[in-house]
């Protein structure tokens, strides 16, 4: 479903993402993990269209995402690191207007956006504005959201990000639960080692722009002689902290905790 | 086409929704009216030039829909990275449809905001010299919407952190309000200063609707004013819609 083939990105001097190759089967969940500025959201990036490879080449479900643009995004859903709901529209509406620009005939839109709220628990607030949810129930909305056109490929970066364990499990449920009923292929990062063990089929570690290591949790686990998926993360990639230099969206991201009321 | 509606549509029920917002944006202009209305109102008469009332109404008028639309750009830099932007720019639709739909939301909520302003300066004791002047005028309003919301869309797209929009703010938003001749007459401007105020868009807005206000004080032919606004209005449009297709999520 999805085939990377010698991926390079580079900004500059720093080469990002380094000759990366690996390959998702259809249905599979798969795991990318790696510490902070592995490179993990710059390959998302590339998988998404939102960045153009420096060189190598990418299939997304046979096409290329770089020649056939439109085509591609209408395969896939993402939700990003950052929120991207409308937090002044309903849920509903939020929705709708994602249905509108994935060209979902109204009718199938309506149904469907009815099943996902329902599957996500969210069907009660549809009409309540997106400001007032929960971080856990507006990630359960996006999710519900980039599953709304039947995409074939979910790309979630960092999903659970700063959500509590109850919300973080019952979010991988659904997920889960979508990724069994319809079959779509699920591409993930995450930084908690115990959930990519629970949930992916097969992961693929990635540090300094270069993927060290991939297979399912279990031989990865045997490859370092670990126990946990953790302890063999940290096997793979040092125990060294990444310092990253913040860059204009950390500082953003800084303003927006400052002035949103948690 | 439907995606330009619903993106039109997002942008005009966003605004409709926050009341809150709706009355402390009226707070700015009216201060401007009756601070400068009333407060330099004899000065300007002293100086053989009438009301000042009706003079700046148009003014103020036009500062509102100046701020709306160009914010309504420049939130882009806000939107890329914690909002609804980021939706639109994976989704497939051309960029063009998403940039247009969001000048026409963010104009159209301009040009409501102009709206309400006229209606406070009207309560002021602003007053047309005929009633019809506020279709003519309503149509210098809009094109003074499209011209900064288009602009505010090629500023936003290119903007990356929260000082570059203070630097906008400081270095380009307020000298366009204040170099438009909302406040002074225009024909009594000389060298540099006559220079900036021709080359500022707002200000042909501005003489377009004390043109069509019927107010003695204007400076161009109002067909002039129009044909300016719509060739560099359509000049920023190119401009906004460039710069957006070249933004990178």
């Amino acid at each position: 479903m999805i085939r990377v083939r010698n991926l390079v990105k580079k900004f500059d001097k720093l080469t990002a993402v380094d000759d990366v190759s690996f390959d998702v089967e259809a249905g599979e969940i798969f795991a990318f993990l790696g510490p902070n500025g592995a490179g993990k959201t710059t390959t998302i990036k590339m998988l998404t269209t939102l960045l153009h490879p420096t060189s190598g080449t990418i299939e997304l479900d046979g096409l290329d995402p770089q020649t056939h643009q439109h085509q591609a995004r209408q395969r896939f859903g993402i939700v990003f690191q950052d929120p991207s709901l409308d937090g002044d529209l309903t849920a509903w509406e939020n929705l709708q207007i994602h249905a509108v620009l994935y060209h979902v005939p109204g009718k199938i839109a309506r149904q469907r956006a009815e099943e996902l709220l329902k599957l996500f628990e969210l069907w009660e607030r549809r009409n309540d504005l997106v400001k007032k949810f929960s971080g856990g129930m507006k990630r359960r909305l996006e999710i519900a959201r980039g599953f709304l056109h039947t995409p074939r490929i979910l790309f979630l970066d960092e999903p659970t990000l700063g959500l509590d364990p109850q919300s973080r499990n019952q979010l991988w449920t659904h997920v889960k639960g979508v990724n069994e009923a319809e079959k779509v292929t699920v591409f993930l990062t995450t930084h908690y080692m115990d959930e990519a063990d629970r949930v992916a089929h097969r992961i693929g570690v990635i540090d300094h722009g270069k993927l060290v290591a991939q297979g399912t949790p279990q031989e990865i686990k045997e490859r370092t002689n670990t126990q946990s998926l953790e302890d063999a993360f940290l096997a793979l990639t040092g125990s060294t902290i990444r310092e990253e230099s913040a860059g204009a969206a950390d500082q953003m991201r800084q303003f927006a905790r400052m002035w949103s009321k948690r | 086409m439907k995606v330009i509606y619903v993106l039109w549509l997002r942008e005009v029920k966003r605004y409709l929704r926050s009341r809150v917002q709706i009355i402390a944006s009226l707070g700015n202009p009216i201060l401007y009216l009756l601070v400068l209305g009333f407060g330099l109102g004899p000065v300007f008469k002293r100086a053989g030039n009438g009301d000042y009332l009706q003079f700046i109404a148009p003014g103020i008028i036009g500062m509102s829909i100046l701020f709306t639309s160009i914010f309504s750009g420049i939130g882009l830099l806000w939107d890329r990275q914690f909002g609804f932007l980021k939706e639109m720019l994976v989704a497939p639709v051309s960029r063009m449809q998403i940039m247009i739909g969001r000048t026409l939301g963010g104009s159209t909520v301009a040009v409501i905001q102009g709206l309400l302003i006229t209606a406070v300066c009207l309560g002021a004791g602003f007053r047309p010299t005929h009633w019809t002047a506020i279709p003519l005028a309503l149509g210098f309003m809009v094109l003074i919407a499209i011209n900064f919301a288009a602009l505010g869309m090629a500023i936003g797209s290119g903007l990356q952190d929260m000082q570059g929009f203070q630097l906008i703010m400081n270095f380009l938003v307020m000298p366009i309000y204040f170099l438009s001749g909302a406040l002074f007459r225009l024909d009594d401007t000389k060298s540099v200063l006559k220079l900036i105020t021709r080359v500022d868009p707002l200000s042909y807005g501005i003489d377009g609707m004390r043109n069509a206000f019927g107010n003695p004080n204007v400076t161009f032919d109002p067909r002039y004013d129009t044909l300016i606004l719509g060739v560099v209005g359509l000049a920023f449009i190119v401009f906004g819609a460039y710069r957006f297709s070249k933004i990178e999520a």
